[in-house]
C-alpha cells in the first residue's frame, strides 16, 4: 500500500468512483428520439423526453442488451430481475421532476476491472453495482445575461452508473482504473467514452484516514470529466483534508465541485442541504425481467477484452507487457495490429517486436501528425507490414524505411513501389560498397592519414560520405565492414 | 333522439331514420340549452359536425364498419385529445392544446365516434363531487328544486353529460371509483375495467398503478360495446396487458343461473343509511331471483383500502404532477425572476387546494423517515387486500356491493373535512387496490328521488363476467331514465 508521509506521520487515501458512461445507442433509454451528438438544440426531443402530460416511459431493449453486456465485461452478475425506481427532485433541465433510475435493485450486480498498482502488479478494484438510468437535459446560461435556455436533446439518453467498492487508493490508481474501464467499454461498444463529450464522466469520493484505523469521512466531487480533472481533483482533496485533519479540524461529509480553472474543489452543497430524492418504485413500468437465454446470447457476442488479449500477445508473439497492453488498449489498435502480422511470413518474436516498434513509434507520430486514429490510417496494415518484410529481408535499411515509411503515408503506394520507383533497394553487394568506399578514401586522402594518427572519429566522416554518394542506400552493417578492413590496410 | 343507446343510435343511423349529424346538432342543442350543468369545459362543435357529416357519407356509401361510426361522444378531459384543449380540470393546462391522441380516444375515433367536447373533471381526477375543478362545479341532471346536487366525481361532467342526455355515452377514468362513483350518482353504467385492460397513453397521470379509463353509458349493453373498443394492449404503455379481449357484447343476456355472487360483511358500513341496505338487498332479490346464489364472503382487510389509497395514490402523483412547472407547456405565472420563483408561483397559482394537498401528503410519504411508515405499509396493505379477493374469488364467482355510502349530496352540502370527502371511495377503493374490474349500475331511487348504485367486482381480466351480471341487475331494476332536467 502507498501511504502519503508527512510530519505527523502516515496517512492513506481512499477513493470510489461513481462512473456516468453515456450508453452507445441510436435512441434514448425510454424513447425512441435520437441520441446523436451535435444537433441543434431540442432537435432530439420527444414528447416523452419532454415530459407532456399522459406520455410513458417504454424500455428499449437495446440498451438492456447493452447493459447486459457492460455486466458481463466487467465481469458483474445479470441479475434476472430488476427495478426501476424514480428520483424525484425539480431542475429546469429534468422535464419529468424525477429521473427514471435503478435504486433498490439494479440490473447489475458485483463485477471488478484489474488495474496495474505503482509495482506493476495487478490488482481488482471491485465494483458494487451498474444500473441503468436516465441523463438529464442541459441548462444553457451563457447565452444571454439575464435567460437561461435548455437543450433538452440529451433528457432521456441511457447512461450506465458504474459504482465501485472504495478500493482506489492514489489519483494514478484512478486514472489506471478509469483507462482500464474505458477501453473494455470501447471494446464492448456499450460507450464510446468520449470525455470531451461527456460520454464519460464520474463523481469521485475522496477520504483520508491512518493506516489501519477506520476510514475517514468521505467527500464528494462531483461530476468530473477528464482525467487529468479527476487527478487534480484527487490532488487538492487529499492536500485539502490532510490541512485540515492535520489542524485538528474535521472533514465535513459534503458534495463539492471541481473548478478546472482554479484546479482547486469547492463546496456545492453540504450534508445538511442533502436533498432528499424520494425514491419509489417507477409504476409507469414494470420490473424488468430478463431471460437467462438472452444473456447467454449476449455472452457470446463478448468479444476477446484487452487484458485477455495483452496476456496472449506476451504469450504467444513474446511482446513485452508494456507492448502487448498499449497495442491490446484499443481493440481498433489490436486489430490492426494482427492484421499486419498476418502479412508477415514470419510470426516469430522478433518480427512481432519489430512490427510493434514500426506500428507504436513511427505509425503513431505520423497519426497524431495529422490527428488521425489507427482506423483512418493512411497506411493498410498488408502495406505496413510489407515495409516491415523489406527492412527484415535487408532490401532497405531502417533508416531509409523512415523515409519510404512517409512517402506511403503520403501517396498511400505501397513500400515495394516506392522502393523500386525511386531505386531506394539497398546496396548489399560487398564488392559495390567496396568500389564506393575506395573512391571516398581516395578522394578524402589526407582525413585518411589523420585517422591512421590516431583521429578515429573520422570513421563516421566516411561512413557518412559513402552515404551520401549511395543516397543512404548502403547496407550499413556491410559498409563498416568493408571500411574497417579497406582503413586496416592502409 | 337523445335518449338513444349506442347500440339503438347505431341502428337508427343504419337503418337512415336519423343521421350522425342530425343527432350530434340534437347534443350541442341540448349542451347549449343545459349549459348550467357545466358538465363540459371545452366543445369542438365544428369539429364534431364535420366528422358526423363524414360518418353519415360513409353511413350512405354502405362503407360504415366502425362500432361507433357516427356515435356521438363525450370525452373527460383527462384524455390527450389532438388539438383540442385539454385542461385535466386545472388552470396549470389552462392553455394545454395536446399535439397528440390518446390511446383510448384514438380507438374511439378510429370506431368512427364523434367527439363533441371535454367534460368537466375534478382537478387532476382528485376529488369525488367535481367540486375541485377550476372551472366550476357540475350540476347533477336529478337536481330537482333549489338543492343542486353533485354530480360525484372525478369524472362529473362525463356522468352528467351522459345521464342529462349531453351525449350517447363518455369516457371516464378510474383511480378509487371515479367511473362508478360518478355513475352511481348520476344513475348511469360506469365500468372500470381491469388495470392494464385499457392503455393510459395519453391519459393525464394521477396515480399510474391505478388509473384506468373505462366506459360511462346508458345501458350495460353500450358499456360492453365500448370497452371492447378500448381495450387492448398498447406498445406505447409497458403496463398494458397483452391478455386477450373476449367479445364483450355475447355476455349481453347470458344466464346468471348458478352463478355464485359473493356478498361482503365488511361491506356493511356502521352508519350506512338503510336505503343503501334496502337498495343492496334489491340488488340480492334479483339476482336469486334470476338463479344466482348470494353467499357471504369476507374481504378482512376492506378497511384498510381507504387508508392505503391516499397513500399510495398521492405518493405518485406528487412525482407525476412534478412535469407543471410552466416551463414548457401549461399556465405559466408572470412576473417571476428566478427558476425557483417560476417553480413557486407557477405551481401555487396553477394548482388549486386539494391537488396541493395531495402533493404535500405525497412528498410527505415519500420523504426519508417516512417511507417506510407509510408507502412500505400501504404496499404491504395492498398485498393483503389483493390476497383478501383471491381468497374470496375462490368461493365466489363475483362480488356485488353498494357503489357508495350515500347518494349524491347537495353542493354547499358536502363534508368539509377533506377525509369525510374520502370517504365517498370507500367501497370503489378496494377494486383499484387490488386492480380489479368493477361495474356500478343504477338499481333504484333513494326517498330523495335520488340514483342509487350497486357495483360489482369481478377477478382480473373478468370484465365477461360484469356485463354478464349487471345486463341481469339493470333489466330487472327497472331504473327509470332521467326525463326532465330542472
Amino acid at each position: 500500500m502507498k501511504y502519503i508521509e508527512t510530519s505527523t506521520g502516515k496517512w492513506e487515501v481512499v477513493i470510489g468512483l461513481e462512473v456516468h458512461a453515456q450508453m452507445i445507442s441510436n435512441s434514448k433509454l425510454f424513447s425512441a428520439a435520437s441520441t446523436k451528438f451535435g444537433a441543434a438544440p431540442n432537435e432530439n426531443v420527444s414528447f416523452v423526453d419532454a415530459a407532456f402530460p399522459g406520455v410513458l416511459p417504454v424500455i428499449n431493449s437495446f440498451c438492456v442488451d447493452q447493459a447486459i453486456k457492460t455486466g458481463l465485461g466487467l465481469n458483474g452478475t445479470i441479475n434476472l430481475v430488476s427495478h426501476f425506481d424514480r428520483k424525484n427532485y425539480f431542475y429546469a433541465d429534468l422535464p419529468q421532476g424525477y429521473q427514471i433510475s435503478q435504486y433498490k435493485s439494479p440490473i447489475i450486480s458485483g463485477g471488478h476491472v484489474e488495474i496495474e498498482d505503482e509495482n506493476g502488479e495487478a490488482r481488482k478494484v471491485r465494483l458494487e453495482r451498474i444500473h441503468v438510468e436516465q441523463d438529464a437535459g442541459k441548462s444553457i446560461h451563457d447565452q444571454s445575461p439575464t435567460k437561461s435556455y435548455i437543450d433538452l436533446n440529451r433528457a432521456g439518453v441511457a447512461l450506465m452508473e458504474i459504482v465501485t467498492m472504495p478500493d482506489l487508493r492514489s489519483a494514478d490508481e484512478v486514472s489506471a482504473f478509469i483507462k482500464k474501464l474505458r477501453s473494455i467499454l470501447r471494446y464492448l461498444k456499450t460507450c464510446d467514452g468520449n470525455m470531451e463529450e461527456g460520454s464519460l464522466r464520474a463523481d469521485v469520493n475522496v477520504s483520508l484516514h491512518r493506516p489501519g484505523t477506520e476510514y475517514g469521512t468521505r467527500v464528494e466531487i462531483k461530476n468530473v470529466n477528464s482525467i487529468r480533472f479527476i487527478v487534480s481533483a484527487i490532488g487538492f482533496e487529499v492536500d485539502r483534508q490532510i490541512e485540515v485533519l492535520e489542524s485538528g479540524g474535521i472533514v465535513d461529509q459534503e458534495t463539492r465541485l471541481f473548478d478546472p480553472a482554479t484546479g482547486k474543489t469547492v463546496v456545492m452543497r453540504s450534508k445538511e442541504d442533502a436533498q432528499d430524492y424520494r425514491y419509489f418504485p417507477d409504476p409507469d413500468l414494470p420490473p424488468l425481467i430478463l431471460e437467462q437465454s438472452r444473456v447467454d446470447r449476449i455472452r457470446e457476442t463478448i468479444p476477446e477484452l484487452p487484458d485477455a488479449k495483452t496476456a496472449r500477445f506476451q504469450r504467444d508473439l513474446g511482446l513485452p507487457h508494456y507492448d502487448a497492453a498499449l497495442i491490446a488498449s484499443e481493440m481498433e489498435i489490436a486489430d490492426y495490429y494482427e492484421d499486419a502480422l498476418t502479412h508477415l511470413p514470419s510470426g516469430d518474436a522478433e518480427t512481432a517486436k519489430i512490427l510493434a516498434n514500426w506500428m507504436l513509434g513511427e505509425l503513431f507520430s505520423l497519426l497524431n501528425k495529422d490527428g488521425k486514429n489507427i482506423c483512418e490510417s493512411n497506411v493498410s496494415p498488408k502495406n505496413l507490414a510489407e515495409l516491415i518484410q523489406l527492412i527484415k529481408t535487408d532490401v532497405i535499411s531502417g533508416k531509409i524505411a523512415k523515409d519510404v515509411l512517409k512517402i506511403m503515408w503520403d501517396t498511400g503506394k505501397s513500400a515495394s513501389v516506392i522502393v523500386e520507383e525511386n531505386g531506394l533497394r539497398q546496396i548489399t553487394s560487398a564488392a559495390d560498397i567496396d568500389d564506393c568506399l575506395r573512391a571516398v578514401l581516395a578522394e578524402h586522402s589526407d582525413k585518411v592519414a589523420e585517422y591512421k594518427n590516431g583521429k578515429e572519429k573520422l570513421f563516421g566522416f566516411f561512413v557518412g560520405q559513402a552515404m551520401k554518394k549511395t543516397q543512404g542506400k548502403a547496407n550499413p552493417q556491410l559498409l563498416n565492414d568493408v571500411l574497417k578492413k579497406l582503413l586496416g590496410e592502409k | 333522439m337523445h335518449t338513444l343507446s349506442i347500440y339503438e343510435a347505431r341502428r337508427w343511423l343504419l337503418e337512415k331514420k336519423i343521421s350522425s349529424v342530425e343527432l350530434t346538432q340534437c347534443f350541442l342543442d341540448r349542451i347549449h340549452r343545459y349549459s348550467h350543468l357545466n358538465a363540459y369545459i371545452t366543445l369542438s362543435e365544428e369539429q364534431a359536425l364535420a366528422s358526423a357529416k363524414k360518418s353519415d357519407e360513409r353511413i350512405a356509401a354502405g362503407s360504415s364498419t366502425g362500432e361507433l361510426d357516427g356515435i356521438p361522444l363525450a370525452i373527460k378531459d383527462l384524455f390527450l385529445t389532438k388539438g383540442v384543449r385539454t385542461t385535466a380540470g386545472s388552470k396549470i393546462l389552462h392553455n394545454f392544446i395536446p399535439p397528440f391522441e390518446s390511446t383510448v380516444s384514438q380507438k374511439l375515433l378510429d370506431a368512427g365516434a364523434v367527439f363533441i367536447g371535454k367534460t368537466n373533471m375534478d382537478e387532476f381526477a382528485m376529488g369525488s363531487a367535481n367540486i375541485t375543478s377550476h372551472y366550476g362545479n357540475v350540476i347533477n341532471p336529478w337536481s330537482q328544486g333549489d338543492k343542486k346536487l353533485v354530480p360525484g366525481g372525478s369524472s362529473g361532467g362525463s356522468a352528467a353529460a351522459v345521464s342529462g342526455h349531453l351525449c350517447v355515452a363518455a369516457t371516464g377514468s378510474d383511480t378509487g371509483g371515479s367511473v362508478r362513483q360518478p355513475a352511481a350518482f348520476c344513475g348511469i353504467i360506469g365500468l372500470k375495467p381491469t388495470y392494464g385492460r385499457c392503455s393510459r397513453y395519453g391519459m393525464v397521470a394521477f396515480a399510474s398503478s391505478l388509473d384506468q379509463a373505462g366506459p360511462m353509458t346508458k345501458t350495460v349493453r353500450d358499456a360492453a360495446i365500448f370497452l371492447q373498443v378500448i381495450s387492448g394492449h398498447d406498445p406505447k404503455d409497458s403496463t398494458s396487458s397483452p391478455e386477450s379481449v373476449p367479445d364483450f357484447a355475447s355476455f349481453v343476456g347470458k344466464t346468471v343461473e348458478k352463478m355464485k355472487i359473493g356478498v361482503p360483511k365488511e361491506y356493511f358500513l356502521e352508519g350506512m343509511s338503510s336505503e343503501i341496505e334496502d337498495a343492496w338487498k334489491k340488488g340480492m332479490d334479483i339476482m336469486r331471483d334470476a338463479g344466482a346464489k348470494i353467499i357471504e364472503i369476507s374481504l378482512p382487510h376492506s378497511k384498510y383500502a381507504l387508508p392505503a389509497y391516499y397513500i399510495i395514490s398521492p405518493a405518485e402523483a406528487s412525482a407525476n404532477l412534478a412535469r407543471y412547472d410552466g416551463l414548457r407547456y401549461g399556465f405559466r405565472a408572470e412576473n417571476i425572476k428566478t427558476l425557483i420563483e417560476m417553480y413557486e408561483k407557477t405551481r401555487e397559482e396553477g394548482f388549486g387546494d386539494e391537488v396541493k394537498r395531495r402533493i404535500l401528503v405525497g412528498t410527505y410519504v415519500l420523504s426519508a423517515g417516512y417511507y417506510d411508515a407509510y408507502y412500505t405499509k400501504a404496499l404491504q396493505v395492498q398485498k393483503l387486500i389483493k390476497r383478501d379477493f383471491t381468497e374470496a374469488f375462490k368461493k365466489v364467482d363475483i362480488i356485488m356491493t353498494p357503489t357508495t355510502p350515500s347518494s349524491a349530496f347537495a353542493i354547499g352540502e358536502e363534508p368539509k373535512d377533506p377525509v369525510s370527502m374520502y370517504l365517498n371511495d370507500v367501497l370503489t377503493v378496494t377494486a383499484n387496490i387490488a386492480g380489479l374490474p368493477g361495474i356500478s349500475v343504477p338499481i333504484c331511487l333513494d326517498k330523495l328521488n335520488r340514483p342509487l348504485g350497486l357495483q360489482f367486482i369481478a377477478p382480473k381480466f373478468r370484465e365477461d363476467l360484469l356485463i354478464q351480471h349487471g345486463y341481469i341487475l339493470e333489466q330487472n331494476a327497472s331504473f327509470p331514465t332521467l326525463r326532465e332536467i330542472a
